[in-house]
Formats: structure tokens, C-alpha cells, sequence
């Protein structure tokens, strides 16, 4: 079990839970694990191909897992791991 | 719902919206939660790290930079509660592009700045199912009444 840190605007979703107990060996896993448990956390994560949002960054021990190997990138057992949204907008 | 905001803070808000211009300037609302009324008590304005050629019509406050701000509300006893941002010579209502970023629960405070001067605030907030947003009243608060409050 690792544990997945949230984000201030996902937190409704969890409960009010800052950090979440996951199961799976890559974080592409994880995150499935928190669907799994909280799902109407999923749209907010992942669009409707499937793919993690465009703002959705998760970070394995501060290092963004895209410059990693991506949602396949493997956790270990001590590992920690966070998802940090990109705040972005702008006018038409 | 409502945000309720201390004049100076949406003055401060403004403010950092003209000095931005011709460019976007952005964010993070800090205050608490009392079932459908938000009351904000700080501001934390962000760099906009948007590429240099679209910073008129984009923003963007890297995720290092929510971690950290998340870390000071802690430290304050609040929580971010919404995000402030300007759309330079456009209303103050979201755009698509807004939508497409957009996090569910955090209220949007969009400032209209037209030639420089900042007009309208308006406050957002995403529908559940991502199709839209709603308008949130925005209520200002001077300091005589934060203090009978």
C-alpha cells in the first residue's frame, strides 16, 4: 500500500481525505485503485478516452512520472506519490 | 452559494489584473468553507508561466507552485478556495479553454481588464458533469463589517 496525496479541489471526492491508501505496482494502477474506491473522482482524472487530463500531473517522489516512464512507471513500497493539478484558463 | 471577499482583497485582485495588462494574471483564493458560503481571507498572486507570445489570452501556475500554496493555507489554518485570474479585453465570464482546465469545486474569480483598467469580477464554478459552469454571487465585504461579522 502506498499513499496518494489530494489535491485541495479533489478532496470532496475522497471524503475530505488528504492522502488515500492504494493498491498497485505502477501508478498508472494507483490511480485506478482510487477510481476504484471514490469513482466519481474518475472524470476529473481521466478523459473520456481514457487518458489521464491534460492537467492532472502525478509526481513520484517530486519527479513528475512523465518524465519517468509515464503512467507505466512502477512504484515501490516506500515510494510517495501525489497528483498536482496544472492551474490553467484563459480568455477565448 | 456565495464567496464572501474583503473589498481590499478584490481591490488587491483588480489590481494585480491591471498590472498584468496587456497580459493574464492569476492566483490562488485562500479562505474557509461554511456549507454554501466561501469566505476568502488571503490572496497568493502567481507568476504566469504560459509561454511569453500567448500570455494575453492564457495563465498558468505550475503544479510546484499549487503544492506550495496548499503548504502556506496549511500553515495559515485555510485552504485554497478558488482562483483568481483576468481575461485582458474580454468579459469576466470562463472561456473553453477555461473549461477544459477547470477543477471541479474551487470557485473561478474572473476580473475583466479593458485598456488597463479592471472592470467586472465575476465568480465560476464547474457543473459535475464538466459542461459548463454556474454563476456564483460574489458578496463584498468592507472592514466595518468583518468586524461585526
Amino acid at each position: 500500500m502506498n499513499l496518494l496525496r489530494i489535491p485541495t479541489p479533489l478532496r470532496p471526492y475522497t471524503k475530505g481525505q488528504k492522502q488515500i491508501p492504494v493498491e498497485g505496482r505502477t501508478v498508472e494502477e494507483a490511480l485506478q485503485s482510487l477510481a476504484r474506491e471514490f469513482p466519481a473522482i474518475e472524470p476529473h482524472l481521466f478523459d473520456e478516452t481514457g487518458a489521464l487530463r491534460s492537467y492532472v500531473n502525478v509526481f513520484l517522489n517530486d519527479e513528475d512520472v512523465r518524465t519517468l516512464q509515464g503512467p507505466a512507471t512502477p512504484i515501490g513500497e516506500e515510494d510517495r506519490i501525489m497528483i498536482l493539478p496544472s492551474i490553467a484558463g484563459g480568455c477565448p | 452559494m456565495t464567496l464572501v471577499i474583503p473589498a481590499h482583497l478584490l481591490e488587491a485582485i483588480q489590481a494585480q489584473g491591471e498590472g498584468a495588462y496587456p497580459e493574464e494574471g492569476a492566483g490562488f483564493i485562500l479562505g474557509s468553507t461554511h456549507g454554501h458560503t466561501r469566505t476568502a481571507s488571503a490572496i497568493l498572486p502567481q507568476a504566469n508561466l504560459f509561454e511569453v507570445s500567448e500570455r494575453r489570452r492564457r495563465y498558468r501556475i505550475s503544479p510546484q507552485d499549487m503544492l506550495r500554496a496548499e503548504r502556506e493555507a496549511d500553515a495559515m489554518g485555510l485552504e485554497i478556495i478558488g482562483i483568481f485570474h483576468s481575461h485582458p479585453d474580454h468579459p469576466a465570464e470562463p472561456s473553453a479553454y477555461d473549461l477544459e482546465y477547470s477543477l471541479p469545486w474551487f470557485f473561478y474569480l474572473i476580473t475583466s481588464v479593458r485598456e488597463g483598467h479592471a472592470g467586472e469580477s465575476r465568480v465560476w464554478l464547474m457543473l459535475e458533469d464538466r459542461s459548463g459552469f454556474t454563476e456564483i454571487a460574489l458578496r463584498t465585504q468592507t472592514a466595518t463589517q468583518s468586524k461585526e461579522a
